[in-house]
């Protein structure tokens, strides 16, 4: 059926660290719904068996920031809202990556306004900018997949926004099983 | 008896020191008086048998920038009774850019007067919870207020650092 129907006898795969955690990560990124406000609803519609956002291993939204390796964030930012957005980012462990959904995500879209973040990457890291208003599903369902594709180019090394040589932090050695 | 002449009958015998202005316009009618009686007129109008205006459908004020008396206190008030609607109006003026709370009257006015300070910035006297309904409570200014620019004033909304 799957991978192991190729794998024969004692069944050994050969390939490198950064290819293996590189395609482990991009086949299950999970996504933390920030759904403020429409674009959440196309969001949703993601999830339905219609689109199916499991078929690219996105199915489990996780409702606790401590789980998620992407946040979509889906809706009107205002600056009464962004201190909330940015502390539940900060919540969510490295790596991480950010989808901002929509015009007024991106740019405050319709709401030129003094209450609206005029694009939220004022104060987060945004990996990708997806236009519409709001964008229809397969448009997300695009947005994850070149997330994919960054995750997939990415070495294990550079996973961490901050190197972790200059925090100080020591990386666990990989017991690399060798061969005889 | 038709409300239209009913209810400026009834306000007029209840009320003889106030002054109100009446004016129908499309069909709706509006009282305009002086702000001090407001509580009053309010509770009057709620408790009285014959009009039972007991729905407080909204309060808001208009700014009107330029005038003598800068802002309008606008009450829509609505009696389920007789589903008859009424707007009472009453002018504040800058300097003294306060009026008495109807949220003894109304508990819906609570909030409406919340949004009605934090809009445009007029204090409502013996009101329980003063507080701001959708700015920052640290936040200056008034939005609504024709002075205030659309794009607000740069740098009073504090943002996270990236």
């Amino acid at each position: 059926m799957g991978l192991e129907a190729y794998i024969k006898g004692n069944g050994f795969l050969t390939t490198q660290v950064n290819a293996i955690i590189a395609w482990a990560r991009k086949s299950s990124v999970w996504p933390m719904p920030m759904g403020i406000s429409c674009c959440a609803i196309e969001m949703m519609a993601v999830g339905d068996p219609k689109y199916d956002i499991a078929r690219f291993g996105s199915e489990v939204m996780r409702f606790t920031p401590r789980q998620c390796d992407l946040m979509i964030v889906a809706g009107t930012v205002t600056y009464k809202m962004a201190p909330v957005v940015r502390k539940i980012f900060d919540q969510m462990p490295e790596p991480k990556w950010v989808i901002a959904m929509g015009a007024c995500t991106s740019s405050g879209g319709m709401y030129r306004s003094y209450s609206v973040v005029q694009g939220i990457d004022q104060f987060l890291p945004v990996d990708i900018y997806l236009a519409g208003c709001p964008p229809r599903p397969d448009n997300l369902l695009h947005a994850l997949m070149k997330i994919q594709e960054k995750i997939g180019k990415t070495k294990a090394s550079q996973f961490h926004n901050v190197p972790l040589k200059e925090e100080g932090i020591k990386l666990p050695e990989l017991n690399v099983i060798q061969k005889n | 008896m038709d409300l239209k002449t009913l209810i400026p009958q009834k306000l007029k015998e209840k009320f003889p020191a106030v002054e109100f202005e009446i004016t129908v316009y499309k069909d709706e009618l509006t009282f305009k008086f002086d702000k001090k009686f407001v509580v009053e007129v309010c509770a009057f109008l709620k408790s009285d048998p014959e009009l039972e205006f007991r729905s407080c459908t909204d309060i808001t004020a208009i700014d009107w920038a330029t005038r003598k008396n800068r802002f309008t206190m606008v009450y829509n008030i609505f009696s389920m009774k007789h589903n008859f609607r009424l707007r009472l109006k009453a002018d504040v003026d800058e300097a003294d850019c306060k009026v008495d709370s109807v949220s003894s009257v109304w508990r819906a006015a609570n909030w409406q007067e919340r949004e009605t300070y934090d809009m445009y910035g007029i204090k409502f006297n013996n009101h329980p919870d003063l507080r701001r309904m959708y700015m920052p409570e640290e936040f200056e200014y008034h939005p609504l207020r024709k002075d205030f620019p659309l794009m607000g004033i740069p740098g009073s909304l504090p943002l996270p650092k990236k």
